[in-house]
């Protein structure tokens, strides 16, 4: 009897082993890898923030299912993202096309970067402008050589 | 002078930019539909499952296409905009019924009242993804030609109606 329970027992905790075998999720790996290669391209227009092969959003399921839909029918990438841009614009592409439209946001840390290169050096330029070149009068010049620990130079010669 | 212009300047630069950015609604999206021929479709009715819709029915009128569902918060919200506006009857209003349950979207007219003409049942999605559905509800106002004139997405307010849709509408029906 208790050698039954047991073995029960061991079978109990045998069966997670084989309930626990998860489904492949697409029927082509290879086929879902590049929509996902694609999707992450792809901004979710519902949770902005997330790729389209990120998101858990409703729509982001429906236009997955789409462009997996359009793979199988042999599209390319460009073809999908046009479609997609068709609808939802540029907006959805993470990197959008240079247009007048985006140059500010291609362009525009490069002119912030340059700006500050500029403005640094209009500095610098104007701070050494500033530093007074005159020569010490002769009384400074004895005052610092009195501070430097030296004798003032005309009159001794005598160094350690 | 200038040491205390130049900061103050780029300071109200930024605000500028900073003011303009927050009185902008992120979330929405500029459409590349507007001013392009509303997509065709053909879709069942809600109401009689037998006879379909297309926007080519609509020819020679000026209409809006509101997109809504049972289970959309924000639509609840505009319903009684809408109620209201179709009560003056001007210009046809068609509902697209977007990823619902037949049942349900019947139950929620009968609840809420019917502002629509007819409206046509969506349940894959795949005619709102033509039309660029993103954030339920959304309305498009299309002219005489059949090509989309506005898209306005969020809740139809009084607001809205008043200051953006009834002039242009006024404006097309001429």
């Amino acid at each position: 009897m208790r050698r039954l329970l047991v073995w029960a027992s061991l079978l109990l905790a045998l069966t997670p082993a084989w309930a626990g075998q998860a489904q492949p999720l697409a029927e082509d790996p290879a086929l879902e890898a590049r929509l996902m290669k694609l999707a992450k391209e792809l901004r979710c227009l519902v949770c902005q923030n997330e790729s389209l092969a990120d998101s858990r959003a409703d729509l982001a399921v429906d236009l997955r299912r789409e462009i997996r839909e359009m793979m199988r029918q042999g599209k390319s990438d460009a073809e999908i993202v046009r479609y997609l841009t068709d609808r939802y614009g540029a907006f959805v592409l993470y990197r959008p096309p240079v247009t007048p439209a985006t140059w500010l946001l291609w362009f525009g840390p490069f002119l912030l970067a340059a700006g500050a290169v500029a403005g640094f050096v209009y500095f610098l330029l104007r701070r050494r402008r500033s530093l007074p070149d005159a020569p010490l009068s002769p009384d400074e010049q004895a005052r610092v050589q009195a501070l430097l620990g030296n004798d003032p130079p005309p009159t001794q010669n005598h160094r350690p | 002078m200038a040491r205390f212009l130049v900061p103050l300047l780029v300071f109200a630069v930024l605000v500028a930019f900073l003011w303009a950015g927050l009185s902008r609604d992120p979330r929405e999206v500029p459409s590349p539909l507007v001013g392009k021929p509303a997509p065709a479709f053909t879709l069942p009715q809600l109401q009689a499952p037998d006879k379909t819709f297309s926007p080519a029915d609509m020819r020679g009128q000026v209409w809006l296409l509101n997109v809504w569902a049972s289970w959309c918060v924000s639509c609840r919200e505009e319903h009684p905009v809408l109620v209201e506006f179709a009560r003056q009857g001007k210009v046809p209003l068609i509902g697209l019924n977007y990823k619902d349950q037949r049942q349900d979207a019947l139950a929620w007219l009968a609840r809420f009242g019917n502002p629509y003409r007819l409206s046509v049942s969506d349940p894959e999605g795949r005619v709102g993804i033509d039309y660029g559905v993103y954030g339920v509800p959304e309305t498009y106002v299309i002219d005489r030609q059949g090509v989309i004139r506005m898209k306005h997405i969020g809740p139809v307010t009084p607001e809205v109606l008043s200051g953006k849709i009834q002039p242009l509408l006024a404006e097309l029906s001429r």
